[in-house]
């Protein structure tokens, strides 16, 4: 018998080989208690969270947590079926007017997570003789709704204008395409030049996917993400977003103009074939993604700690992921997987949870200490981070 | 008019060019257990291989080659 697991082994060992050097296990840490969207305890110990995606910190709002307990009260602890059978609510049709009022679009569809929105929406729409064009550093469930649908994909380099367009002119004419691009890229926290590479892939007959996925409720002036911030967004014809980042609780979503949109719902096997979201979930949506439309202070607040943040990480001398701040994602680069661990355990130790990120999910093979701001976090709460990056960078020889 | 030994040639020139260890190749050498290279360096390689030949290599083709002949065949193919 040949052991399936046998694929594995490299990963085994390179795992092993970092535990033996007796630092704290970075991919198994448990949130023992949690305390607001800033604040929980990890090892006993009050620790910063700077590594969450709660970017708008809506995960505690009492208006949010009420309506959760109501839809628990009224609707049960879930729905026991598929969004086509039995698991349609009227919580979930108000999490979709929510999201068509948000966006200000005519369609809206809600699926189950986040990945199961890019599985759902790209494997539906771009099939076998379709073409896909996308930047080399989507995110895996782009590839692998990309993969589901067996469409032709053809990749290019990250943010290049240029790449996008020579491999557009190369298209058949009459071919169908879709162009995926993200707003935010969620591992170096980079912005995607969106006002050019949309009306580029317009110009070819392309249709236009922008996952909006670590941009919403943050960017743009009414959050609706990057390429409301760069102008385009009545040129996208499908966007994908989630509700487990600004929004605070779990499911996934696309909006759309697109007149055919609604028969989506009978032919996107992971929007049907999957139980829908629990009522209290749906609840929790609707009421936060209302209140994150008028959360313009919040914006403003955390564009402040993003910039503060970027700032001091750069002065104390840490490689970061970006040459200015782009977005509420911070990514701190680390010269390899050992010495990224060790910095973890230290700031960890320091009381600061991040996140650490490695290859396969790091563009070029970086190990990256990722942080991801949150509009709760206070100007005391970013100084006492600085501080713990600064013991930590010295104690781990990361900064001089 | 393009034929196979043309393409090879211009194949081996372009692989020249992201050969850094000086690996010597044949059409058995494969890109990434021989020339070891990494994901991005097949990405630009392809995109080099394809704004030479003004063709589009797909991420679903680029997955059957894994060797210098494959890929003179694959391109061969194409530009025909």
């Amino acid at each position: 018998m040949t052991d399936l697991f046998t694929k594995f082994d490299d990963l085994i060992k390179t795992r092993e080989d970092l535990l033996s050097t007796g630092v704290t296990d970075p991919f198994n840490l448990v949130m023992e208690k949690v305390l607001s969207p800033t604040v929980a305890i990890c090892n006993g110990r009050e620790t910063i969270l700077l590594g969450t995606y709660n970017y708008m910190g809506m995960t505690f709002d009492p208006d949010v947590i009420q309506a959760g307990k109501d839809a628990l009260d009224n609707f049960g602890s879930g729905t026991t079926g598929s969004r086509v059978l039995n698991g349609t609510y009227a919580g979930h049709k108000a999490c979709e007017e929510a999201l068509r009022d948000f966006y200000d679009m005519d369609g809206a569809m809600v699926f189950s997570t986040g990945y199961l929105a890019n599985l759902g929406v790209i494997s539906t729409l771009a099939g076998k003789d379709d073409y896909i064009i996308l930047d080399i550093d989507s995110h895996a469930s782009i590839y692998d709704g990309c993969a589901m649908g067996n469409a032709n994909v053809i990749p290019f380099r990250h943010n290049d204008i240029e790449a996008l367009e020579k491999r557009l002119k190369r298209l058949p004419e009459d071919a169908g395409k879709l162009v995926i691009l993200e707003g935010v890229y969620s591992m170096l926290g980079d912005v995607a030049p969106l006002d050019k590479m949309v009306p580029l892939a317009k110009k070819y007959g392309a249709m236009v996917l922008v996952d909006e996925a670590h941009s919403m409720g943050f960017i743009g002036e009414n959050g609706r993400g990057v390429c409301e911030a760069q102008g385009v967004i009545d040129d996208v014809d499908f966007i994908i977003g989630t509700f487990s980042k600004s929004v605070g609780t779990v499911g996934g979503f696309c909006v759309s103009n697109h007149p055919k949109f609604e028969i989506l719902r009978l032919v996107s096997r992971p929007y049907v074939f999957t139980a829908s979201l629990p009522p209290s979930v749906v609840a929790t949506a609707a009421t936060s993604i209302g209140k994150l439309k008028h959360a313009k202070a919040k914006r403003d607040h955390l564009w402040e700690n993003s910039k503060r943040l970027h700032g001091g990480l750069k002065k104390l001398g840490f490689q970061l992921g970006t040459e200015d701040p782009q977005s509420a994602i911070i990514a701190v680069i680390m010269p390899d997987l050992e010495k990224g661990a060790a910095m973890w355990e230290a700031l960890l130790n320091e009381g600061l949870y991040v996140n650490l990120a490695r290859p396969p999910a790091t563009p070029a093979n970086m190990t990256l200490l990722r942080c991801s701001l949150c509009a709760l976090h206070s100007d005391e709460q970013v100084g006492e981070i600085l501080g713990m990056f600064e013991r930590a960078g010295r104690a781990t020889g990361c900064i001089d | 008019m393009t034929d196979r030994a043309d393409v090879k040639g211009r194949i081996f020139g372009l692989i020249d060019q992201f050969n850094k260890k000086g690996i010597e190749v044949s059409e058995e050498t494969r890109f990434a257990q021989d020339l070891e290279w990494d994901s991005l360096t097949v990405l630009d390689f392809v995109a080099e291989v394809e704004d030479e030949f003004d063709i589009l290599i797909t991420m679903n083709q680029q997955a059957e080659i894994e060797n210098v002949g494959q890929l003179v065949d694959a391109v061969a193919g194409m530009v025909k």
